[in-house]
Parts: structure tokens; sequence; C-alpha cells
């Protein structure tokens, strides 16, 4: 069937209502409003206002109660509008959400879903266009998706509910319109691993969420010019699969992290931390970073696209990746 | 609203107030052991003790069903200890030994004990506010008739958290009591030096809460006013607030100075110390005879000192479990 990524978002947020009375949804404008990227349009009044729950504007509030229900022993979906938002809520996700199973000694887990959205391209300005993710997979103690198919849009949501620990699904604003196939039986999907999106044998481009449209397109473009470039969906940033991402370095012997984050203190600058400590000997050019430009995101459309990894960027790093000798 | 404080009291039963007395001096006596313990090297980290502040936890816990679940500070020994945590668990825990109620983890400033529903052990200031309006909107949509109380101080109501909390018990109307000790200062900062209203209960009373203010140094006030509270949350009341005017005669922890009160203000709130003002008012109406309140005093004693034997005698969990329990573990597949 054919369905937009809002819409698979949507298919999975149903299934875990129906799978599981104990699931409800709550944030800002998820009810009457339909959601402010109306991926919940609908759900109200299918399920009702007590489980597709209106909040006030109470970031931490509701999050630190998205926090204690999931303690009490429910499946709260919390949706957060921005990961800039977020931040309102940071105390309650590291501080409790985070911490509370190791120190309270292994007796309390969190169950918690949060989603928000991340990223740029949308001119919102420096306070609704930031990718944090990277930041939050800093944390121990919480589990961090970056859903870039239809098919983790879809499935992702009902494996990180039965997850006992918090989970923060990452969902990149310019991905809700995108549209395709989806198979009528599509459902719940792992959590554990990174997929290979398209195999290639020159070079690994390692993404995940909003830049693997434009790392897919790169590659297409790059076999073009002799260049078979590997795409690597990393899927999930904590923990990191990182014996994919290892064994597709070791096949191609080059590699170039793509990360929509700041290029400092970056989940980009982890993985290539890992890749050096682990598969140094396996390189054959240093590892490349395309990030984004380390300012405020700009509201004006070219200054926006300028400071976004571009289809150009991630060529040219490949490029010079695979032209160095081996 | 209706005024707690303002219907007659019931007299008092002479063995609940023995009982009551032996709770306060459980949580005295603990928390002079763990001064004691403090200045032995054997506790580290910070220490926040809450000698002078006994009859808040003694009273309001004392109404709470074993379901109920009690969210804390971190000044929280007492609250643990009343709730059912054993003492031994605690200290051990202060200890930072595997015995502990977890594991050594948490210290003293994060207790928690699943089998009492004790949620901590919250060392951010209002951080647990938000997490007894969660539990209570599971109770509540669960259908449970279970009621979440949490504690928190006054300085608690500078922060959004507590503001946000108010408004979604009240708007949402979960069963949850709110327990502001308000013991005047905020580490060191007075009250009227951070708060343009300081008229707490009043601040609650603008959410649509009901919101009594209590004499929390007088045990039975306060557990007047809280049974009163827990049954209106119970019975679908939504949520209640209790400010319960208390004072810290201990400094706000083990490094604290105490540049920012007088010594006579110490002594005139010494003067009302909960645990000698029930003892008086129960010998005068010969409640409580000389050797009761030796008895008392002997019971905690033992409690006590069984308590730092059982902490003593603890073990340190392995180091090769650092890594257990930041996630869940799961079934082997």
């Amino acid at each position: 069937m054919k369905s937009s990524y809002r819409e698979a978002l949507r298919a999975g947020i149903r299934d875990a209502m129906q799978r599981d009375p104990g699931v409800f949804l709550m944030g800002e404008d998820v009810g009457i409003y339909g959601g402010s990227f109306a991926v919940s349009l609908g759900l109200l009044e299918e399920f009702g206002p007590e489980r597709i729950r209106d909040t006030p504007l109470s970031e931490s509030g509701f999050v630190g109660a998205g926090i204690g229900a999931a303690l009490g022993g429910m499946r709260p979906i919390v949706e957060i509008m921005t990961v800039n938002f977020s931040l309102l809520a940071l105390d309650q996700i590291v501080n409790n959400a985070a911490s509370l199973l190791h120190m309270s000694g292994g007796q309390f887990h969190v169950p918690l879903v949060i989603r928000m959205t991340t990223g740029a391209g949308r001119q919102l300005g420096a306070q609704h266009s930031h990718s944090l993710e990277g930041w939050y997979a800093h944390i121990p103690g919480l589990r961090i998706l970056v859903p870039a198919t239809l098919e983790d849009a879809r499935g992702m949501l009902w494996t990180a509910l039965e997850d006992p620990d918090p989970v923060l699904i990452f969902e990149h604003g310019s991905l809700y319109n995108v549209a395709g196939e989806l198979d009528d039986n599509a459902g719940p999907v792992d959590i554990d691993t990174a997929a290979i999106r398209r195999p290639g044998s020159d070079i690994s481009l390692i993404t995940y969420g909003g830049t693997l449209p434009a790392v897919l397109d790169a590659a297409e473009q790059l076999a073009g010019e002799g260049i078979d470039a590997e795409v690597l969906d990393l899927r999930t940033l904590r923990p990191l699969d990182e014996a994919t991402i290892l064994a597709s370095v070791t096949r191609t012997h080059r590699a170039v992290v793509v990360d929509e984050g700041w290029r400092s203190g970056s989940i980009s600058a982890e993985i290539s931390a890992r890749i050096t400590e682990n598969a140094f000997y396996d390189l054959d050019a240093p590892v490349g970073r395309v990030c984004s430009a380390e300012v405020p995101i700009p509201y004006s459309k070219h200054m926006e696209l300028a400071a976004l990894p571009s289809v150009e960027q991630i060529m040219a790093a490949a490029r010079e990746a695979a032209g160095a000798r081996g | 609203m209706t005024d707690p404080m303002s219907a007659t009291r019931s007299p008092l039963d002479p063995e609940h107030g023995r009982h009551l007395l032996l709770q306060m001096l459980r949580v005295r006596q603990l928390e002079e052991k763990c001064v004691e313990l403090y200045s032995a090297v054997k506790i580290r980290g910070f220490l926040h003790v809450y000698i002078g502040e006994e009859a808040v936890a003694a009273g309001v816990l004392e109404t709470l069903s074993p379901d109920d679940a009690v969210v804390a500070t971190y000044r929280e020994h007492g609250h643990a200890l009343l709730r059912g945590v054993a003492a031994g668990a605690i200290l051990a825990e202060m200890y930072g030994y595997a015995e502990g109620c977890c594991r050594g983890r948490g210290g003293s400033m994060h207790l928690f004990d699943a089998a009492t529903h004790f949620y901590g052990g919250n060392a951010i200031v209002a951080g647990g506010l938000p997490l007894a309006v969660g539990l209570a909107l599971a109770d509540k949509m669960a259908g449970r008739s279970n009621v979440t109380v949490c504690f928190f101080g006054e300085g608690a109501v500078a922060e959004g958290e507590f503001h946000e909390s108010l408004n979604l018990a009240a708007l949402w109307q979960l069963p949850v009591l709110f327990c502001c000790e308000n013991n005047l200062y905020a580490m060191g900062t007075a009250l009227g030096r951070s708060e343009s209203q300081t008229d707490i209960a009043l601040k609650a009373a603008g959410y649509e809460i009901s919101a009594w203010a209590v004499d929390g140094m007088d045990v039975l006030a306060v557990e007047e006013a809280a049974r009163r509270a827990v049954d209106a949350v119970r019975s679908g009341g939504g949520p209640h607030f209790l400010e319960l005017r208390t004072y810290r005669f201990r400094a706000h922890s083990m490094f604290d100075p105490e540049r920012y009160r007088e010594k006579a203000e110490v002594v005139r709130w010494q003067e009302r110390d909960p645990i000698t003002l029930l003892r008086s008012s129960m010998e005068a109406a010969g409640q409580l005879a000389e050797e009761d309140w030796a008895q008392l005093q002997a019971d905690a004693e033992a409690e006590i000192s069984a308590a730092v034997d059982f902490a003593e005698a603890g073990t340190l969990e392995p180091v090769e479990e650092l890594t257990r329990f930041v996630y869940s573990e799961r079934s082997a597949p």
C-alpha cells in the first residue's frame, strides 16, 4: 500500500494502542489539533481523550508524568513537538528516566517511549531546527532510535514499547511527507541493528535519519563516477551497532560519516573514533565527516541550505576518501 | 475548602500516641546515628538529616495504605524508614554496601524500595513532583484507588516543575497528595528572599487544589490533616496540598556553616521539638509514664543499633557489576 512516513508513524501508534490497553499517547496538541505535524490526526476519535491525551505546554511536567506512569505500570508514548523543546524536559529525561534503574539498584524500570521531531530544512530557524539526537546518545540508560524509512517509522514503536527501558525516537521533520510503498503486513522491526541500505564495495557512507535520502542520492551519482558506495543506515544511535559498522568498513576500507548534528562532540565523532580504534589497520584513508556548519540554523533558505550536509559535500568527501592511496 | 484545623480533634488514644512517639524517635535516632557515622567517615557524599521535621513524615505516612506510592527528596531517610524500609538496609546503603536498599548505588540521597512503593530519594529539587503526577495518572487510568504522596521542600516552589505538576494534577484530577515541608530555608535562602508570595498554600489554591497549612511540629495535627486529605484524594476528590510548617534543627548538610540564620532562631524552634511536644502533652494527660518513655527510647535504640551492626557487616558489590542495570536484563532468547 501507498504510505507516507507520517501515516506509517500513525499506523504504528494505532497498532500499539490496539495491542495494549496500557499504551497511551500524550503531548501538546496530539488530540483535538491532530498533532503539530499531524501524526496523531484521527486517533482522538478512535481512542478517546484518556488515551490520546492533550497536555499543557509543560514539557518537564508531562515528560516526568510519563516516567511516573511508566513506573506505575503503563506504557506511555510521550510526544514532544521538537527536539529543541525537549530541552525543557532534560532534567526528567537525564536525571530520572535514564538514571532510575541503575540508581535504584535494578528495582525501577522506566518503559517509556518519547517521540520528537528533529532536524532542519524547513526554514523554521534556530529554535526549531536542531539535531540533538547525538547529544542524547551520550546518555547511558537511554536507547536512541532514528527511523529513516517507512518500515522503521511503522515498526520501531512497538518494539520500543516492549523495551523495559526509556526509548527516544527522533523523527526528522523533512521525512514526514516522504511517501512510498509499505507492505500491507508491515509490522514491528528490530531496534538493535544498523541496516545496509545500498550495498557497495568501495566506500562506506554511514548515516541515519534525515540525511539518508541525500546519502542514497550521492551514492547513485557516485556510481556514475565509478565509485561503488555502500550506504549504512545506523537506525539506532545508542547502543551503536558497532559490528555492522566495522564489518562494512573492513570490506570497503574507507568511510565517510554523514550527520546533520554539529561536528564537535558529535555522534559522527564517536563513530569515527570507534572505526579508528577497532579497524585502523583496515583503513585505506582517513575517516571523513560531513556535518552541519557550527552555527545556529538560520532562517533564510540559502543560508539554511549552506549550513546543512549537501549531496555535493557528501560526494566530495567520498571522492576524497576514495582517491586516497590504498 | 474545609480547614481541618477547625474540626474538633478526637481524643488521643494513648497507645497510638506512644506509637507516633516511637516513629519520631526511630527517625531521630537514625539521623543522630547518621551524623555520628558521617563524622566517623563511615558515610560519605552529601548527608541531609531530618532532625526537627520528624512529625511531618510520621504524621503523613501513618495515613497511607501499603499499595500507596511515596515520592520524597534527598532528605528522605526518615520517610524511607517510616514507609517500611529496614533501618539496616538504609544504613547499609549509606555505607555503600550491596546489602543497601539500592545495592549501594544510590547513597543517602537516593533511597528506593520497590516493595514499599518508595520512589526515592530525588536529589533534584522539584524533580519528584512530575513523577508523582505520573504515578497518580497510572493509578487513575488503571482504575486503582491508590494515593501517591509527594514530599518536597518549600524551595521546590520556585521551580517550574512545581507549577507544571500542580496544574497537571488539578487539570486531570489525579489522586496525589502534595506535602510541602516548609522548613523556611532552601539550603541557605530564606523563603522571604526567594518568593514574592510566601504563603505557599495560597499558591496551591491558585491551581484550584484544596490546600491547608498545618503546624508541622505537631504530629497529631499533621496526622489529622493528612488523614482527611488522603481520604479525600482516595475517594476521588482530586489532588490535595498540605503546607507543613516545620524547621530543620541541624545544618542543611554536613558542609553547612549556617551563616544564614541566628542561633536564637534555632533555639526558639527547638522549644517546639515535635517529640518533646507530644511527650509533654501525653505526660501532662497522664498517658505516658516514665517507664513508657524509657521503653520507647530503648526500642528505638535497639533497632538502630541492630541496623548499624547490619551495615557494618555489609559487603561491597563486585566491581564486575558496575554496568549492570544501566539497561534492563533481558531473558536469554
